[in-house]
């Protein structure tokens, strides 16, 4: 896809999405699927768009009318006047003409207007479905897929259509219907320079062919340009600490003005496209009227048509013409709207690895505490690596385990599988006597909580954010939330109290502050199965020891698994889990493991070295 | 927006000539036209049709050669405004400090950068150029039907009056609709990233419902607007529609008459028809000129919003380059509040670093630690007092030399969408291989070697996900690889394995030995690698001591940390 010189693109590095674009040849299937999402998405729409075929036929016939009325008033009209100045036949076309121009004006306004509603439903259609749809997909969907792109899908490529819906269409229709219905007329009216007219046409279509292959190209490589443009503009203002602390500003001017020069370029080849074919079908046109001219007057001269007739076929021409140059737009935003259409498709498609069960599968888990049982579960990210294997594990409920292990020995993976983010290659996971693939979604989630250790914050002020556990929660409950979790006097502590702003993704906060409110939010969420996946890893003591306190109270009675690397969470804990190699090798109460000098033991005797203090000065 | 323009103000009155000059072989047509109904029809002279033919010819495509013209330098003119518009805004946005960033969603700021740009592209390419020409035409035309016959340019001249009445209408409610419409398109735009790279919290606690809903109905309110706008535009046009087609009927009807009383020849009043009708255009043109006018200036104004915006932390006149630092760091009198908070975060701090010392700073969640540490490297500026290096106001020295001599590494550890390498290096393009695997191997981030394309390998959001741990020990090598005078470290091994921290900070011991360095410290762990401890509490510097010193004195210190009294080295939980 990329035509750039690799050698500057460098610095942006290998990755598997770049090999996975580069395969082809799906060009037809992509079309056929592009046109059942379009299909599906103008169905409601079916009747809406019938009458408005009429209207706008309606509309045309009294657009039609017009130079028609002209030439009836010239040939018909004025000689009557001029010989005895009798006007009868001027004040009918006059009243012709009046109705021809009120209709058009009103039908062009309901026209106009209803394909605009109707634009705007589809789009209100195809965002809040893409939208429901991402939020479907699994979470191995959203780490290959990026955010970037999932973004990008719900806001260039819609709004891609909406410009097709918004102009492109009222371009086509009224383009191809002045087409036919000037056809119609000047046929009626003199074939012979009908004929003549008529003969533009290959030339026309050759134009528009070239036209139509050249602008695909341009406005692929544009789509492709102001990809990289928003990236590299998010991304680098996303994370301006670090850019500016790193002097990064002059590399990322230079990245940044490169990518929009390949924008520039790109879009400056596609208006010197649609300058040659607009200025193109004028020069056909101005050609056309010339011979027109030209071979009429011979006819009017030898008297085989009027003065009128030429004046109605001039007047003709020219909106013939018009309306072909507008198809230039119309073929940049269908191209652009193929090509959302295209990928928008193909999001659509996607099923979620972890699927929602049929509904007569779904059982609902029961109230209460919960035990939960691995079976045989065998998981891969990818198909070569195996994480786990043949694990069994069974938590009794209301016990709260540790898992304990070095990075990449699997434990987060334990905890995503319980929160069922993922499915097992192979056995099964058991909530109560459920198969977690068993549970609908709001059942699982309203079962299980898992607070991991990115506590991402939305725009919206603290409570919000607590609230986010329990969007029902009143404010005391948010704030009951938050002393559970020892954090009521820091949040009523902020400049606003519960109600300030947090800012951009939890900014305004402490990374430590942030956590706070992660907490607040998985207490206020009460869930029977807990799972803290290195959450409290950024709080420093007298807040982990509060949060730690609140666990005692918040986990009684509940199931929970907890990741810790600080050995100090284990307090909590009833069972300790030691995993190394995606397997349970140690497995009992902590002081047990301790006295028994195995890796845990050693684990902890680490862990009480390191925090052996400073270096004594 | 003139500077901007400045540069093409040969394209732009090229583009007008052409334009105009477009419009003149136009308006020769009809003339051309007249006088074959009235000589040669009216004559029967075959004869000299073909000259005539041949001039409608002639001047035809002279009109389309250009507008071929005038739309070729269009496509560079408009769009290398475009580019040099956007380069600045996003020059200046990176000199905006963290700041405005922290105000501002970069949602917002993208729709400043690509749409709002866009429009008035158009505006520059297109509508600025017609408003011209288009006046000029309809001034022109008028003025030739007033020398063809002064009634009937009358009547043409007329119909300015209601089009000026109606686009003046137009223009008022457009312009609050168009406004409202970018605005929703922003929040929208807003909604739909956070639930992109908030989706993990959303699945977890199973809140796509809620969020659908408020995606929906941020979807709905945008609708309705985009539904307004496009009544008030299909109303516009169709008015706008009637204007020219009530002009002709009036000229039919004058024009009739007169050829009636023998006033007009019939090839007069065809002419005039044809004159007419190349005012439809500019008159058609004209509600989608003026809507496309209304847009740009609202998108001047959200983009001037931004450059209005006067980078609050800059070099200072006078600046002067730091060459190298010895790092003696000192705090002096520090008040520090974030603008538009009303409480210090700060207050009266007094600090002195000497160099090659490690002082940790330990406080609770909230004390300061991480606004003291964001004051070195300038990434805001103290409210009050002063921060020096060398003695020097940081203030008074220039930002990269500054930078230059500061190595940070953030608690939130950020990785862009390139190499392995290309984040590496961030601050120090220039660092040879070797620097690059010491600090690789210091932070011990050797995983890196077994990603699929080693160092080549993209992560971030477009590339490989990779852990906490492993963000943070690439922050860690990307803080140290320039080997700077002053280290800022924010919390900078919470996230790694105990295994792993032990290693790192073997490792990083000796990187400290000589640089000063500044680390938020959460865990007594890591103050093993300070030589003190600043003990931090509500913005206020409590104490600076050794941590025996601070442990045995200060029973919050021991707190914060906790740890026991009597084993001032044990954490109390687990021993």
């Amino acid at each position: 896809m990329s035509t750039a010189n690799p050698a500057t693109e460098a610095w942006r590095g290998v990755a598997a999405e770049v090999l996975e674009d580069a395969k082809g040849g799906l060009a037809a299937f992509l079309r056929a699927r592009s046109r059942r999402l379009l299909g599906s998405l103008l169905t409601p729409h079916r009747r809406t768009l019938c009458w408005l075929a009429v209207v706008v036929v309606l509309q045309t016939a009294a657009q039609t009318a017009g130079p028609y009325l002209v030439k009836v008033g010239i040939d018909r009209g004025i000689p009557p006047l001029v010989d005895d100045g009798s006007r009868g036949v001027l004040l009918l076309v006059v009243a012709g003409y009046l109705v021809a121009a009120l209709a058009q004006a009103a039908l062009t306004a309901v026209f106009v207007g209803a394909l605009g509603r109707v634009g705007q439903d589809v789009l209100y259609d195809l965002r809040t479905r893409l939208f429901e749809h991402f939020q479907r997909l699994s979470l191995s969907f959203h780490e290959k897929y990026t955010s970037g792109r999932v973004v990008a899908r719900l806001t260039s490529d819609v709004e891609a259509i909406g410009e097709l819906l918004d102009t492109g269409v009222n371009q086509l229709v009224f383009a191809v219907l002045s087409l036919v219905s000037t056809i119609v007329v000047m046929f009626v009216l003199d074939v012979p320079l009908a004929l003549v007219a008529l003969g533009a046409f290959p030339l026309l279509s050759v134009l528009t062919a070239w036209f139509r292959r050249q602008s695909s190209r341009a406005y692929r490589e544009a789509r492709t340009a102001v990809a990289l443009v928003i990236v590299q503009f998010v991304e680098s203002l996303g994370g301006i600490r670090a850019v500016q602390a790193f002097r990064r500003e002059a590399r990322n001017q230079a990245i940044f003005e490169q990518v929009n020069a390949r924008y520039a370029t790109a879009n400056i080849r596609s208006t010197h496209l649609a300058a040659l074919f607009g200025p193109g079908t004028r020069a056909i046109g101005s050609v056309t009227i010339a011979v027109t001219l030209f071979v009429g007057a011979h006819r009017v001269i030898d008297g085989a048509t009027t003065v009128g007739v030429l004046a109605a076929l001039l007047l003709y021409l020219r909106r013939l013409f018009e309306p072909m140059q507008d198809l230039a737009q119309f073929f940049n935003s269908f191209q652009s709207a193929a090509a959302a259409l295209e990928k928008l498709s193909g999001v659509l498609e996607e099923e979620p690895a972890v699927a929602e069960p049929a509904p007569p599968a779904a059982t609902a888990v029961a109230p209460g505490p919960l035990d939960v049982r691995f079976e045989g579960v065998d998981f891969a990210y990818r198909p070569d690596r195996p994480v786990l294997a043949g694990l069994d594990l069974f938590i009794p409920a209301g016990e709260t385990v540790a898992l304990v292990g070095e990075t990449g020995a699997g434990k987060s993976t334990i905890a995503r599988l319980l929160a069922r983010f993922y499915d097992p290659t192979r056995g099964r996971v058991l909530l109560g006597e459920v198969d977690l693939r068993h549970l609908s979604t709001p059942d699982l989630r309203a079962a299980v909580v898992m607070v991991t250790q990115e506590a991402f914050l939305f725009t919206g002020s603290v409570a919000d954010n607590v609230a986010f556990g329990r969007p029902e929660a009143s404010r005391a409950e948010v704030e009951g939330a938050a002393r559970a979790v020892g954090a009521h006097d820091l949040f009523a502590g902020l400049p606003e109290g519960y109600d300030t702003v947090v800012g951009t993704r939890g900014g305004r906060l402490s990374s430590g502050q942030r956590q706070l409110v992660a907490f607040a939010r998985a207490f206020l969420a009460a869930p029977q199965v807990l799972i803290l996946d290195e959450a409290s890893s950024s709080l420093d003591a007298p807040h982990e020891r509060l949060v730690q306190d609140a666990l005692h109270t918040l986990l009684a009675g509940r199931t929970a698994v907890i990741i810790a690397h600080r050995l100090s969470t284990l307090d909590v804990a009833d069972r300790v889990l030691v995993v190394d190699g995606g397997r349970i090798v140690e497995d009992g109460r902590p002081d047990e493991l301790r006295a028994a000098g195995g890796a845990f033991a050693r684990l902890n005797e680490e862990w009480a070295a390191s925090v052996g203090g400073a270096r004594e000065a | 927006m003139r500077p901007y323009l400045r540069p093409y103000t040969p394209q732009l009155a090229a583009m007008v000539v052409a334009s105009l000059a477009a419009v003149g072989a136009a308006l020769g047509i009809p003339l051309v036209i007249r006088r074959i109904v009235d000589g040669p029809i009216a004559r029967g002279d075959s004869e000299a049709l073909l000259p005539l033919a041949l001039l409608v010819l002639l001047l035809g495509l002279a009109e389309t050669g250009l507008a071929f013209t005038r739309r070729w330098i269009q496509g560079g003119a408009a769009n290398g405004f475009e580019r040099s518009l956007r380069n600045d805004l996003y020059a200046h946005l990176q000199a905006l400090p963290t700041a405005f960033h922290d105000r501002w969603h970069s949602g917002q700021l993208l729709s400043r950068a690509m749409a709002d740009l866009a429009v008035i592209r158009r505006f520059v390419g297109f509508g600025l150029v017609f408003l011209v020409v288009n006046t000029v035409t309809f001034t022109l035309v008028i003025a030739l039907l007033f020398r063809l016959y002064a009634p009937l340019a009358l009547v043409t001249a007329g119909s300015v009056v209601p089009l000026a009445f109606l686009s003046q209408g137009f223009k008022r409610r457009y312009r609050a609709v168009s406004r409202r419409v970018q605005d929703e398109q922003g929040d929208l735009t807003t909604l739909a990233e956070e639930a992109a790279t908030g989706i993990r919290v959303i699945k977890a606690f199973g809140r796509s419902p809620l969020v659908s809903g408020r995606y929906a109905e941020a979807a709905r309110r945008l609708h309705d607007s985009a539904v307004e706008s496009a009544q008030l535009r299909a109303r516009f046009w169709s008015l706008i529609d009637l204007v020219p087609n009530l002009t002709l009927l009036g000229v039919l009807v004058v024009g009739a008459l007169a050829v009636g009383r023998g006033a007009l020849t019939l090839g007069g009043l065809v002419a005039f028809m044809s004159l007419v009708l190349i005012l439809v255009w500019p008159m058609e043109s004209l509600g989608g000129i003026i809507a496309n006018a209304r847009e740009a200036e609202t998108a001047a104004g959200r983009i001037f919003e931004v450059f209005d915006t006067v980078p609050a932390i800059a070099d200072r006149p006078g600046a002067v380059d730091l060459a190298s630092s010895s790092g003696q760091l000192r705090l002096e009198a520090v008040g520090f509040r974030y603008p538009d908070a009303e409480e210090w975060a700060l207050r009266g701090v007094d600090l002195d670093v000497r160099p090659g010392e490690t002082l940790a700073l330990v406080g609770t969640t909230g004390s300061g630690k991480t606004s003291l540490l964001t004051l070195v490297p300038r990434l805001y500026d103290v409210t009050e007092g002063a921060v020096t290096l060398d003695g020097r106001d940081v203030r008074g020295l220039t930002l990269s030399s500054l930078r230059r001599a500061v190595g940070v590494a953030f608690d939130d550890p950020l990785l862009f969408s390139a190499s392995v390498r290309e984040n590496l290096l961030l601050g120090w393009p220039d660092a040879t291989d070797r620097e690059l695997e010491t600090a690789i191997a210091t932070a011990q981030a050797d995983f890196v070697h077994d990603l699929p394309w080693g160092l080549d390998t993209r992560v971030g959001e477009q590339g490989l996900t990779l852990s906490g741990g492993q963000r943070q020990r690439l922050a860690l090598a990307r803080a140290i690889v320039g080997r700077p005078a002053v280290l800022v470290l924010d919390d900078p091994l919470s996230s790694l394995d105990v295994h792993t921290e032990a290693l790192v900070e073997e490792a990083l011991a000796r990187v400290l030995a000589d640089s000063t360095a500044l680390v938020a410290v959460h865990r007594p762990s890591t103050l093993a690698l300070a030589d003190r401890v600043a003990f931090l509490e509500g913005g206020r510097l409590l104490a600076v001591g050794t941590h025996t010193e601070l442990a045995a004195e200060l029973p919050a210190y021991r707190a914060v940390l906790g740890i026991d009294r009597d084993r001032p080295g044990r954490v109390g939980q687990v021993a």
